[in-house]
Parts: C-alpha cells; structure tokens; sequence
C-alpha cells in the first residue's frame, strides 16, 4: 500500500514524456486525455493514500535510493507522505485535473504540436510540485522548487513568440532565483551544522543548534519563499507572468508554486518556532504585501493583473498567518484560497475565452445574462475571498485574523482593512465586468457566449468547494470541532494555541465581516452603473502604476546590470578573450606565411642554407661539452 | 714542410668552392668550384697520411701507418668522377630545355 507513494509522481512524469515526445505526432485529443488522465490517476492514487494517513497515520519514509553519496553525508531520494503532504497532494492533484480538462477546451486553438507541448510542460510542473511537497528532506524539495520554477518559466513563456511574454517569463525565472540562492544557503548551513537534510533528523536535533544558526537558517529559507511565494519585495514577477494562459495562471499562479513557500515553512515549524526574530519577520512582510498589493488592486483594469495582485495579497496573510504562530490557519488558507483563487482565474479565463481574447474590464460588463455559469461561480469565488460566512475563505482568514489579534492588535488591524480592500477590489472587478451594460464592440457581443462545459465543469466543482470547503476547520466557537486541526497536528508540532475570550472572537468576527459587507456593497452601488473609464489620477495615479516599484527595480538592479553586462562583452570578452583566441590563430598564420618565403625555388638559397646548417652543426659538435654543461646550469 | 702550410693551403681552396658555389651564376662554374672543394680535401687527406708516415716511420722502419689517407683519396676521385657525369649530363638537359645554364632560371620549384 504504502508503495504507492512512487505512483504519484510517476504518471505525470510519464505524461511528461509521451506528450514532450509524441507531441508530433498525437492528435490534440489523445494529447488531451493523457495529459489530464495522467492527473486524475495520480489523484485517485492521492486519495487512498489520504484514507491510509487518516485512518492509519503517517506512512514510514519510502526511500527509492541514495541521492548523494559523499563521505559522511548520505542524501536519499525518499518520500514522506504524512498529514501535512496528503493534504498537499489532495490540492495539487485535484486541482491540476481539473486545470488540465479546463485547459482542452481553453486551448483548442493552438496546432497539436504545441498543444502537446503545453500539456508536456502543465504535467511536467504537477511531477516537480509532488516531488517538492513529497520529499522527505529539503533536498527533494529544492528538485522540485526549482522544477515549479522551470515550468512556470517555460509555460509564462508559452506563446514564445511574443518578446514581451519572453521578458516575463525570463523576469519571474530570475527572481524565483534569487530566492532559490537564499534556500540553497539555508541547505548549506544545515548540511554543515548537522550533516543531514531529512526533516526527521533535522528537527530532531534542532536543539543543538545555536539561536544564531536557527535565526539564520530560517531567514534564509524565507528568502527563498519570498522568491517563490511572490512576497516584498519579490513580488513583482507574479502580475507580469499573466502573460501566460489563464489555466497556467491559475495554477501555477494560484494554486499551486506559489504555495510552496508555505509548504516549506509549515514543514519547517519547529525551525520557525525556535526564532522570535524570523516569526516577526515573516509576520510584518507578510502584513505589509498583503496591504500593499491590495491597494495596487484596485485600480488595476485588467482582469487577470487584479487577480495576480489579489494573489500577492492573500499570500501575504498566509505568511502572516505563519509569523504568529497559526500553522494550521495558514494551511487552511491556502486550502480555501486554492479553491476560489482557482476558481476564480478558470472564471476569468471563461471570460476572456468568450470576449475573444480581451482582458480589459473597461470592455466589459452586462455579461451575467450572456455567461449565466460562469458569472454565478465567479460571484461565488467572490464572496468566498471577501470572507463572508459561511463560505470557505470566511473560515480560514478568521482563523489567521484571530491569531494575529492574539499576538498584536495593530497586525489585526491592518489584516481586517486589507480584508476590506480584498472585498471591496474583488466586487468591483465583479460589478465591472459582469453588472450594468455591455461596453464591448458589436462584434464581441454576437459572440458571447457560455463555455463548454469541459470549461464550465471545473468551474462549478470549484464553486462547490469554495462553499463547502471550509467546513473541515469551523471553529469550536461556532459549534465545530475544527477537523483540520486534529489531523494536521501531528505534523504542526509547534502551533501557537492562541487564548482569547469567546466575546472578544465573535466580537472581531463580527468586525471583519461587516467590514467586508460594507465595501462590497459600496463597490456595488460605485461599479455596477458606471464603471471607471477615465484613467486614474493623483494617488490613483500612483497605485494604478503599481507604485512604481518596477521602474525602481528597473533603475536600481536591471540597468547597472545591463551596464556591466555590456562591459563584460566589449571589454573583456571581445578584446580580451576573443583578442587572445583569434590573436593565435593571428600568428600561426603569419608565421606560415613567413616560412613560405623560406621556399623560393632558387637553388643558391638552398645551398646557402645546407651550407649554413653544416657550420652549425659543426660548432656544436666542437663545443658540446660547453653547451651541456651551461644547459644544466640554466636548468638546475 | 710544417702541418699548418697545408691545412691553411687546404682551408683557402675549399671556403673559395664554398663561396663559389654560393655567388656564381653559371652552372657550369658551380660544377668546377665543388671539384675545387673536393681537391681541397684530397690535398689535406694526403698531407695528413704523409704527416702520420712520417711520425711512424721515425719510430720504426717497417710500419705502414698513415696508407689510410691516400687510399681514401682515390675513392674521392672515383665518387667525383662518377658525380660529374651524373650532373654534366644534368646540365646538358636542362640546357636542351631553357637555352642557358643560369641557376636562377631553376626558380620552378617555388610554388
């Protein structure tokens, strides 16, 4: 039973490679369906695995061989599937299915070669995210954190022919990089200071680690979450790698990669836990780019880039939720969010697959009559991230809300104006595109209509997750018995029960939820009628241009590296290396030529030089003991 | 009469074959400068065997140290008169083919 375990990531990389390969010759349904079965079997295979783990508890580390061999330090390539992973592989392979059905209708009209591609490159990234979350030490994670950051370089880059697509792709890459250097320093250190990566024996001698040690592991290992987990200041590449299909969007974007900071934190919690100083860290970034990316969000007029902004800003409450302690609240945030985020970008891409391929919301609207589906499940997604009970985000963001009130009012505060704008955003993104009149061509509005239902199917499961999904975490206030938390606390060893009075809990409920209640209906009542055409001004100004954070990337890190890059071509590589390179093959041939002049054709030349040649041969057979003897002396 | 005449005499004859053979035009010429090196070293070769005769004779009467040296001169002039047929008749082809006998019109080795 438990060898299953290799299974899971098996099927994916098998799709990988009959669609990568086959990707000629297959017809785009065949690609269609191995793709998306290779999915749905690593799903099934998921799911027995999560009775097993539910029923029987975690299944003993499966080790398939020994990864490196190096004197004292054996590195095994192993899997752990436990509370905190079934989870994990529920999520990705549950909604990389229904991704990949959604993605045969949104992408029918690309060539069968790239179709395969696209479904060589979606399974490719399911292979790599099992393997990040499946592995049990953080150098099985590190293959498969890098591997989510190839796909989603390789599938923002998809439509490669357009060069701006290829800068975002190449800019998220980059980025993801940098964090990827903290996470491998981290690696380092561990492998230095203990000489081991499992997770097991990592956090079984964490105490012999100095606080130093533990404080700057931790930091470093949240560098690398804040390069993938798009955190400040990070963060910039995950609204321009919108440039990629909506599906990838909301997968990779959404779902999945992006959760994988998270991931490693919530496994890394005893690590965390032991450090005051990268809690708070955590904590007040986390804070800060949810505020800050929800007051980009809301002056942002394309569909997809108030998404991706939404996105930063959700993240940022799981780490919030991570910085105080709430393990378990963060996990089941990123359980809710991967449902209605999802939900919400396949909606988004139903939108823009019926508008043919426009995303701009000032070009929408009235379309709740023409895509009846797609506008109740997108309404749903919405009122699930604003937080209104009893839908799934009402649940999980209570939960970080309270924990955060338990450490300090003021992370509270600001974490319920985020949820506010959250609210406020996302119903007027509803309102734009959806209420009021259409604002479109006439063109457009022929063709609208509802998608087909390989597109529409997926959207209505996640809607029925999105409502009833928060129903395994209700809190023991509101009459549950929260089931999340008995079955992740196994792995969550070190979550911070946070004690605050029953009142106190139905009194910061309250708070937050009226406050979603007000902004929606205040978007409502702004949007529905008139939307907002004119470009912004003033500090609209400022946040519709993303508060020129890109352009100060641009001017600090992007330019001087341009300039030296340039440098490093003139300078060095084209007169110095290159000099040197071609200058030998310069003076062989001159030399050559030179010798050719030796061969003249004239007969006197040629005797001269016998003649010559005798002498010299003479003088050194008169002096050789004299030439031997200096030879020795210049050598010695 | 002392060693040094002949070898000095020997020396003169043979850097004048040398030379001659470097500088002059006619091919001809060229012919007779390498006999002229060819009778310096007979001229040494004789005076050498005489020289070591001689030295031996003084010591005992019936040696016959030193014949080496003339025995090897007539091979000399055996090879140089064998060498002389061989190029004249060189000579005289290349003359049947480019009327003249100047070297430097041999220059079809250059390319």
């Amino acid at each position: 039973m438990s060898k299953l375990v290799y299974l899971i990531p098996l099927f994916p990389l098998i799709g990988f490679l009959i669609n990568g390969l086959g990707r000629k010759s297959l017809s785009k349904s065949a690609i269609g369906v191995i793709g998306s079965g290779a999915i749905l079997a690593s799903f099934v295979t998921s799911l027995v695995l999560f009775f097993e783990v539910k029923n029987h508890g975690a299944i003993p580390v499966q080790q398939l061989f020994t990864f490196i061999d190096v004197q004292t330090l054996k590195i095994a390539f192993a899997f752990q599937v436990d509370q905190l992973s079934s989870l994990f592989l529920l999520i990705i392979t549950g909604i990389g299915f229904l991704i990949h059905l959604y993605s045969t209708a949104y992408m029918h009209e690309e060539e069968p070669q790239h179709f395969g591609r696209y479904f060589a490159y979606l399974n490719l990234f399911v292979f790599s995210m099992l393997l990040l979350v499946l592995g049990a030490n953080y150098v099985i994670m590190f293959i498969g954190w890098e591997g989510v950051g190839l796909c989603s370089y390789l599938l923002i880059g998809y439509w490669f022919k357009n060069d701006n697509y290829n800068y975002a792709a190449k800019k998220a890459f980059v980025m993801n990089r940098i964090g990827d250097l903290g996470f491998l320093l981290a690696v380092f250190w561990l492998i230095v200071r203990l000489g081991t990566v499992n997770y097991a024996d990592v956090f079984a001698a964490a105490n012999h680690l100095s606080s130093f040690d533990i404080t700057a592991i931790t930091i470093l290992l949240f560098v690398g979450a804040m390069g993938k987990s798009a955190q400040i200041p990070l963060y910039t590449w995950l609204p321009d790698a919108m440039a990629g299909p909506t599906p990838v969007s909301a997968l990779i974007h959404a779902a999945t990669m992006v959760t994988a900071g998270i991931y490693m934190i919530a496994r890394s919690n005893v690590l965390y836990s032991m450090s005051h100083v990268t809690m708070n860290l955590v904590a007040i970034i986390g804070l800060v780019t949810a505020l800050f990316a929800a007051t980009i969000a809301i002056k942002q007029n394309d569909i997809k880039k108030v998404l991706a902004y939404s996105t930063v800003s959700q993240l940022g409450y799981m780490f919030l939720g991570l910085g105080v302690g709430a393990y378990t609240g963060s996990v089941f945030h990123v359980m809710t969010h991967a449902f209605f985020k999802a939900l919400l970008f396949l909606g988004a891409g139903s939108v823009i697959h019926a508008m043919h391929h426009e995303q701009d919301i000032r070009n929408m609207g009235g379309l709740k009559k023409k895509l009846p589906i797609t506008h109740i499940t997108f309404l749903i997604g919405c009122i699930a991230i604003s937080g209104i009970p009893p839908f799934s985000g009402f649940f999980s963001k209570d939960e970080i809300l309270a924990a955060a009130y338990a450490h300090s009012p003021i992370y509270w505060g600001v974490g319920v104006a985020t949820a506010g704008l959250t609210a406020f955003y996302m119903f007027r993104l509803y309102a734009t595109t959806f209420l009021g009149t259409f604002r479109g061509t006439h063109d457009q509005e022929h063709h609208l209509h509802e998608s087909p239902s390989a597109m529409t199917i997926p959207l209505i499961v996640l809607a029925a997750l999105s409502v009833l999904g928060g129903l395994i975490g209700v809190p023991e206030i509101l009459g549950g018995h929260h089931e999340l938390h008995h079955f992740l606390s196994p792995v969550l060893t070190t979550e911070q029960h946070h004690e605050i009075e029953h009142g106190t809990e139905f009194m910061l409920m309250g708070i937050s939820v009226a406050l979603a209640a007000i902004a929606i209906a205040v978007a409502i009542l702004r949007y529905s009628k008139k939307p907002e055409m004119a470009d912004a001004t003033g500090f609209g100004k400022v946040l519709a241009n993303k508060w020129y954070v890109d352009e100060l990337y641009d001017a600090i890190v992007v330019k001087p590296l341009n300039a030296m890059a340039v440098f490093f071509k003139n300078i060095i590589e084209k007169s110095g290396i290159d000099g040197v390179v071609n200058g030998v093959g310069k003076f062989v041939s001159y030399g050559s030529r030179q010798m050719r002049l030796l061969q003249s054709g004239q007969v006197n030349a040629y005797v001269l030089m016998m003649v010559l040649a005798m002498v010299v041969m003479l003088l050194i057979w008169l002096q050789e003991g004299f030439i031997v003897k200096t030879f020795v002396k210049l050598f010695n | 009469m002392p060693i040094q005449y002949y070898i000095y005499l020997a020396l003169a004859l043979f850097s004048i074959g040398v030379i001659g053979v470097l500088v002059r035009k006619n091919a001809i010429i060229v012919f007779m400068c390498i006999e002229l090196m060819l009778n310096a070293v007979n001229l040494l070769l004789v005076a050498f065997s005489k020289m070591h005769h001689g030295v031996a004779f003084a010591a005992d009467k019936t040696s016959t140290a030193g014949i080496d040296g003339q025995l090897f001169v007539f091979f000399i002039m055996v090879v140089a008169a064998a060498e002389v047929s061989v190029g004249l008749a060189i000579i005289v082809m290349l003359y049947r083919n480019t009327h003249s006998v100047d070297v430097n019109f041999l220059n079809r080795l250059k390319n």
